[in-house]
């Protein structure tokens, strides 16, 4: 009761007219940062700090968490219609996503991206309303090697997901962890593969620059090649009716989505973490847990909503580090860490007893943000589609535009936006070849977080790799892992073996 | 033929800025003012405590109307801070009167340890000292560790299992476990970690032994008595943590700081010096980073200029003897 | 295609072995007491790379793969066409920025594509290559407050930039 109590409080202070009005401006900001290739909730986060000392912390820390949600949400949007991932959050929304927008059902995948965010997101705050404190022992819990048994399950989840061709799916993702190499090796302290000593490299290949390459460069290059640059005007629509529709059709996903929040949430509690896996690990998942598992990656909707589900769960989870351990699970919190700062609030294991108005004001202002996050989406999901219906060779080259502005604003490099340009052809030229490209993306993304966890743990372990079995929550993650990576290979024999008792 | 260009515009932005800004108008008409948002140059990344500084920095100045363009923060960590300090270095014309840069100790060693990049950090411009952080050796409240000579004691019986963690090879932290390993006999391990709210974090889930954080990173959990400080590496004890005598004190007469710094590119010009240095001395005297220093620990006051440079010389010297020491370069 | 496939794979097999080489600047392998060195992780998974681009010509050779059996060419011309054009003006874009600045090359590149490519009225086409300016302007550099770069060419700042500035910021 004590909890509903502070609970209570906490909205008396978000449901002021002032907090109230910065929900809304947040969230209508955010979405719209969101939306934009490139940039996503750190820039919107990041830019408007400053201004936020203008308002007393409480109000400041909600409009902030306001924007941090509807960043969330919009990073679906460009996920969606543009199949270019705003944010390293939103790349799994793209898998399904994309495909369902060129059928027509833009409006479809919106509004479920949409319910699923809330639905995660609403999950992921009511997790965090009553269970924070046991839940930060879990995060303290959580050293080098349970973040690299964790790791090893986020890849045996996303196994199947690549082409049919083994070695070229192999070798995508070889070369996504071998880029994620480059840089500052953190454990040596010395630079590493800065190639022909240019300096842009010293801080590493960003995982935005290869997915705009990727996926807006090349993607552009290979639609302009297949329409043959026809002005073509791309089949959208958006009635009350569609999007009545779509919520129904949702339903579909309920199971996506329940499994895509918890997972986000757990995963997204996890300091270094972050939201990224956790929206991937959840798609794998849908497409384990799902009764036509074939149909993911051409346009399942549970494919859009897990993984939204999941990126939405885990931000909110990501704050639990931040408020209670002060380490950011995420860019994002870490600039909110940086906030926090500035208002003169301590985060620790204290700030729930120390600053109880805080802490239960930011709480209940994520249910509020979290409600006219959903609202001003759908409301905006016509503007959206009409802009997909814009000819082709006007949405073309601006979409280019965003790619170059967007590729520079994150890191203000030109060398970025070069590496991009560069990363987009051969990415159109790799993809004529049928190399699959999803598995490059998600090991740059997970590269660095398994290779410095690995190396740290065996610093610990004298060079010892049995530290990963030793360790009980280590253990239970690494078998579980491994089951997950036998599974396929279990499958494959046993079809194999099936086919030759039929005598093919 | 350049300022009479330069004038024209002056003249030309002067007669546009007359209706919107008065504030800007009221202080000296013809001192140096940007013209541009500055970039303000992170040496680290996102999250650390130079990046929490530098955004306080920021947001003293913009809600303090210190300057009449926003200072824009921009995070180059790359190669232990390498890329912020060639993009320093290589800031020329309107960049380089209007780039500033945040700076800790990477600033003495990267330039020492990666060689070719060719960088001299005395050769940049002084803007102003803002603080130095301190340091302390903390220990999780578990261990039953309350004073050097437990620790030693500990940490000699797990020899090379007691593990140190902290924040870069080569950095900080691991000089200050350098210096223990050779001032007390031990073997302690040194892992690194992304970021100090990480070392922290490693410290109070008992993952490692023991950090030398700074107090800023630590105090979350000092307050809930997660942790607690063993020795500062400070001359005198800091205010808040009474308890923790000075490694002075103990025998072993080392200090050792972090600089809080703001420097320009070596092209700046006088002007735009003067300004800067007037922007970053007003922070200083605001309540909000007074406040911030005392809050966490920070010392030192603000120095410029000369005094300033001869400060750098003085640790430059100090850290080329210590890296050779150890052996990095 | 069939062709292209294997020209790609000794490509991307050399560019693993480059890798590789790079690779080997820092200690490959394992430092006792410590685990794998600073260049383990890309050396082998360069080697990785190799492997598979090994495979990938063995299964060329077999004709195991789709494109190795494929008759249709990997660009027919005016594919090949359409590629460079869109390609190459991109690349022109990026390159102008360092010349005269976002500003300066994103109109330019929009009446390109707009009016040569895309056969837009000129109607349209100046009307976008003014708004889209404009636009990226007030929301990167007045709201978001993003510096976006202004090319080379001093005065074309100067002149333009710093009482825009002056007025919106």
């Amino acid at each position: 009761m004590e909890i509903l109590d502070a609970l209570l409080q906490g909205f008396i202070v978000a449901l002021e007219p002032i907090n109230l009005l910065l929900v809304i401006v947040g969230v209508t900001v955010g979405l719209f940062i969101g939306a934009m290739p490139g940039l996503g909730s750190v820039n919107g986060v990041a830019i408007l700090l400053p201004t936020t000392f203008l308002v007393p912390p409480t109000s400041a820390i909600i409009f902030l968490a306001a924007i941090y949600y509807g960043a969330m949400y919009g990073g679906a949007i460009s996920s969606i219609m543009l199949g270019i991932p705003g944010a390293s959050t939103a790349v799994a929304t793209t898998f399904d996503g994309r495909p369902m927008a060129l059928r027509g059902e833009a409006d479809q995948a919106l509004t479920a991206a949409a319910v699923a965010s809330f639905v995660g997101g609403t999950i992921s705050v009511l997790l965090f309303t009553g269970f924070a404190p046991p839940l930060a022992e879990v995060a303290l819990a959580f050293g080098s090697p349970e973040e690299f048994a964790l790791m090893m399950l986020a890849f045996a989840t996303f196994i199947g997901l690549g082409g049919d061709d083994i070695p070229k799916t192999l070798f995508s993702i070889f070369i996504g962890l071998a880029l994620s190499a480059v840089g500052l090796d953190i454990i040596s302290g010395e630079p590493r593969l800065i190639f022909f000593d240019i300096q842009g490299f010293f801080h590493g290949i960003n995982f935005l620059v290869l997915a705009i390459g990727i996926y807006g460069i090349g993607e552009m290059l290979w639609t302009i090649e297949s329409s043959r640059g026809n002005v073509r005007v791309s089949k959208a629509m958006v009635s009350v009716d569609r999007i009545l529709g779509a919520l129904r059709r949702t339903k579909e996903a309920v199971g996506a989505i329940f499994a895509g929040s918890f997972l986000g949430y757990f995963v997204g509690i996890l300091p270094a973490a972050g939201a990224t896996p956790g929206s991937m690990m959840a798609y794998g998942v849908a497409k384990m847990i799902s009764k036509k598992p074939d149909s993911f990656g051409k346009g399942n909707i549970s494919g859009v909503a897990a993984p939204e589900a999941a990126n939405n769960a885990a931000s909110t989870g990501s704050m639990l580090p931040m408020l209670t351990l002060g380490i950011p699970g995420s860019p994002t919190t870490a600039i909110l860490l940086g906030g926090m700062v500035i208002w003169g609030l301590e985060p620790g294991p204290r700030l729930f007893v120390d600053q109880a108005e805080f802490v239960w004001g930011l709480i209940a202002s994520l249910y509020i943000a979290n409600l006219f996050a959903v609202l001003v989406n759908i409301a905006f999901i016509p503007a959206f589609i009409w802009v997909l219906k814009m000819p082709f060779t006007i949405l073309a080259p601006v979409i280019f535009i965003l790619c170059v502005v967007g590729g520079y604003a994150p890191t203000q490099n030109m060398h970025d936006v070069w590496l991009m340009f560069v990363f987009g052809i051969a990415a159109y030229l790799l993809r004529k070849l049928d190399y699959p490209m999803a598995p490059a993306v998600l090991a740059i993304v997970l590269g660095p977080l398994a290779e410095v966890s690995l190396r740290q743990s065996l610093l610990i372990a004298h060079g010892s790799p049995m530290i990963f079995f030793e360790r009980p929550i280590a253990a239970t993650i690494m078998a579980i892992s491994f089951v997950l990576f036998a599974l396929p290979l279990v499958k494959y024999i046993r079809a194999r073996l099936s086919d030759r008792a039929a005598g093919l | 033929m350049k300022t009479m260009q330069g004038l024209f515009i002056r003249c030309l932005a002067a007669t546009l800025a007359l209706g919107t800004s008065m504030l800007a108008f009221s202080q000296a008409a013809f001192a140096w003012e940007p013209k541009k948002p500055v970039d303000f140059v992170i040496m680290a990344g996102k999250g650390g405590g130079a990046d929490r500084m530098a955004r306080l920095m920021q947001s003293v100045i913009e809600k303090n109307d210190f300057a009449s363009k926003p200072f824009i923060p921009i995070n180059k960590p790359g190669g232990s801070g390498a890329e912020a300090l060639l993009h320093l270095k290589n800031a020329k014309g309107i960049a380089a009167d209007h780039t500033v840069m945040v700076t800790l100790n990477s600033f003495y060693t990267t330039p020492m340890r990666q060689k070719n990049l060719g960088i001299d950090p005395l050769s940049f411009t002084p803007v102003g000292r803002m603080a130095e952080d301190t340091f302390l050796l903390w220990v999780h409240k578990d261990s039953g560790i309350t004073n050097i000579e437990d620790f030693v004691k500990a940490a000699k019986a797990e020899g090379r299992d007691w593990i140190m963690a902290g924040t870069g090879k080569g950095q900080e932290d691991q000089l200050l476990t350098d210096f223990l390993n050779g001032a007390y006999g031990l073997q302690m391990k040194y892992v690194p970690f992304k970021g100090g709210g990480r070392v922290a974090k490693e410290l109070a889930g008992k993952h490692a032994h023991s950090t030398v954080n700074n107090p800023s990173e630590q105090l979350g959990f000092y307050e809930a008595g997660t942790t607690m400080p063993i020795a500062s590496f400070t001359p005198e004890r800091l205010p808040m943590f009474q308890e923790a005598p000075t490694f002075k004190e103990l025998g072993k007469n080392f200090v050792y700081f972090m600089q809080r710094s703001v420097v320009g590119p070596q092209a700046m010009s006088d002007e735009a010096e003067e300004y800067y240095r007037g922007v970053f001395k007003k922070v200083y005297d605001s309540p909000e980073w007074q406040k911030y220093m005392t809050d966490k620990s920070l010392q030192g006051e603000f120095i410029t200029g000369d005094e300033l440079i001869a400060y750098w010389t003085d640790n430059n010297g100090r850290h080329e003897t210590i890296l050779k020491a150890i052996g990095e370069i | 295609m069939r062709r292209m496939e294997i020209i790609m794979a000794i490509v991307m097999g050399l560019c693993s072995i480059g890798l590789m080489i790079k690779s080997a600047e820092l200690e490959i392998g394992w430092i006792p007491d410590e685990g794998p060195g600073g260049g383990a992780f890309p050396f082998w998974l360069a080697a990785g790379m190799l492997v598979c681009c090994i495979w990938i010509a063995f299964n060329w050779w077999q004709r195991t793969s789709p494109p190795s059996t494929s008759v249709e060419a990997f660009m027919d011309r005016p594919a090949l066409i359409l590629f460079i054009i869109a390609a190459g003006s991109l690349a022109l874009m990026i390159g102008l920025v360092h010349l005269i600045g976002i500003y300066g090359s994103v109109p330019i590149f929009l009446v390109f594509y707009l009016r040569l490519f895309g056969n837009h009225s000129l109607r349209l086409t100046s009307a976008l290559a003014l708004t889209i300016p404009v636009a990226i302007f007030f929301f990167f550099e007045v709201t978001l407050k993003i510096t976006l770069p202004k090319g080379s060419i001093e005065w074309i700042e100067r002149v333009i930039f710093f009482p825009l500035y002056e007025i919106f910021l």
